[in-house]
């Protein structure tokens, strides 16, 4: 494989994540500190958070490689910054599900099946701003695809990333200012605030992190080699 | 690239002509009003407070997106060519800004004013509601007008524009629900941060534009 260092890394740290993080080996450094209703699930965290900060980091390499394309022209930097956004949606789609499981855990009300408190669930701000981050994706393919001259596509949907991200990165900090005085937060656990981390957990978080981005940019990466085959060898794409 | 406000003040010039003399945004947009309101009317006769002001919210949106589409997608392809001839993009993005903005503002001051009609009126603070009437629909048409603008390179389809704007006006939604939460009681204080947002976020649009649609300019 080409460039095979970082994408051994990448594998050596998921390994260190799902090993460490589920403390396989009962070490003590690997011991989580056990909150009220969340106890050891907070180590979803390894997970479920790593999938939106790389889903974050994904979407704001499509929009500098969409800006790279407008000032420069060149299609490839077109063909990246869609590929890292379809990855970005995946993994924000693995974040929801990560914390879809999650919440029928923790936030769901035990006397209640877990669909029925879905509602009020729903409205916690930061599952508003990655439903916004996913819409926003999800149209920039939409649109992609309503274009059919390839030039014109490559464009107009620079244009667009570039538009909805700008706007993307406030929203996400405007909401939970303004929606923290509509709602106490999530009904019965105290909202874990991923800045105040145990320093044990940040062992395993951030290399967790770091690896799941690079699971990501390996994807891309193949993805972007078959798309520049495709395109050289004139195949339907 | 050079900013001509003459440039500006005659393309808003001839978009307000234009509209004068077909009337063909503003009619249809009355249309969609009036209608909206009265099936509304005809099904509800009191509503709490809160449920007014969603409901108004909502037909504001509705409302900005038929009107600035309605402005952008009637251009015929030949004619963007000659004012790629004539004018300079960012002039043509700022007059056609400043254009829907004008006709948001007198579709949302109609709607207002037919909604409160019909609908048992339960604002107390009326100024302040009005304020934020103008400002709300001022921030829609932004966002919507240079949508249309990204919409119209998509092959005029109007269903695009909406796609792509409402996960960009959620934000921008959520904190005017905020604000106008607040006029239901006579004396609650202006919360001047949210409204500063606003406006914050309707400056970045307006940059944005200005920026970005020199690349959709040329074909």
């Amino acid at each position: 494989m080409r460039k095979w260092w970082w994408k051994i890394l990448s594998i050596v740290l998921l390994f260190y994540a799902v090993v460490a993080g589920l403390n396989v080996f009962n070490l003590s450094i690997f011991q989580v500190p056990r909150l009220i209703v969340v106890e050891e699930s907070i180590r979803n965290l390894y997970f479920h958070v790593s999938m939106w900060f790389s889903m974050m980091i994904l979407f704001t390499v499509s929009v500098v490689q969409a800006i790279l394309y407008l000032m420069r022209g060149t299609p490839r930097h077109d063909i990246v910054s869609r590929q890292y956004a379809v990855v970005g949606i995946v993994f924000g789609i693995l974040g929801y599900s990560t914390g879809m499981i999650w919440a029928s855990f923790t936030w769901a009300d035990p006397n209640n099946p877990a669909e029925a408190s879905f509602a009020s669930i729903a409205k916690d701000p930061k599952l508003i701003g990655a439903a916004i981050a996913l819409l926003i994706y999800l149209a920039y393919l939409v649109l992609r695809d309503s274009i059919q001259d390839l030039d014109k596509r490559a464009r107009v949907s620079a244009v667009y990333n570039i538009f909805a991200f700008a706007f993307l990165f406030p929203s996400i900090w405007i909401i939970p200012r303004i929606l923290e005085s509509l709602h106490p937060g999530g009904d019965g656990n105290p909202a874990l605030n991923p800045k105040d981390i145990n320093a044990k957990m940040r062992l395993v978080f951030y290399p967790a992190v770091i690896g799941w981005t690079l699971l990501g940019v390996w994807i891309v990466s193949l993805k972007v080699r078959l798309q520049l085959l495709k395109e050289k060898t004139s195949l339907p794409s | 690239m050079t900013y001509s406000l003459r440039q500006i003040w005659t393309l808003f010039k001839k978009d307000l002509l234009l509209e004068v003399r077909q009337q063909y945004a503003f009619y249809g947009v009355l249309l969609y009003v009036g209608a909206t309101i009265f099936v509304l009317y005809m099904s509800i006769e009191h509503v709490e407070p809160l449920v007014w002001n969603g409901l108004f919210w909502i037909i504001q949106l509705f409302i900005s997106i038929n009107a600035v589409a309605k402005s952008f997608l009637q251009e015929r392809p030949g004619r963007m060519l000659y004012y790629y001839t004539i004018a300079g993009p960012q002039n043509f993005i700022l007059a056609k800004l400043l254009f829907n903005t004008v006709l948001m503002l007198v579709m949302s001051v109609l709607s207002f004013v037919l909604f409160a009609l019909f609908m048992t009126y339960p604002v107390q603070q009326t100024g302040l509601f009005i304020g934020l009437v103008f400002l709300g629909g001022w921030s829609l048409s932004l966002v919507f007008t240079f949508l249309a603008a990204i919409a119209a390179k998509a092959d005029q389809n109007a269903a695009i524009m909406a796609i792509m704007g409402f996960p960009i006006i959620i934000p921008q939604l959520i904190v005017l629900l905020n604000l106008s939460s607040g006029v239901f009681e006579p004396h609650s204080a202006v919360p001047v941060a949210n409204i500063l947002i606003l406006v914050a976020s309707d400056v970045l649009v307006i940059l944005l534009s200005v920026v970005l649609f020199p690349f959709l300019w040329k074909e």
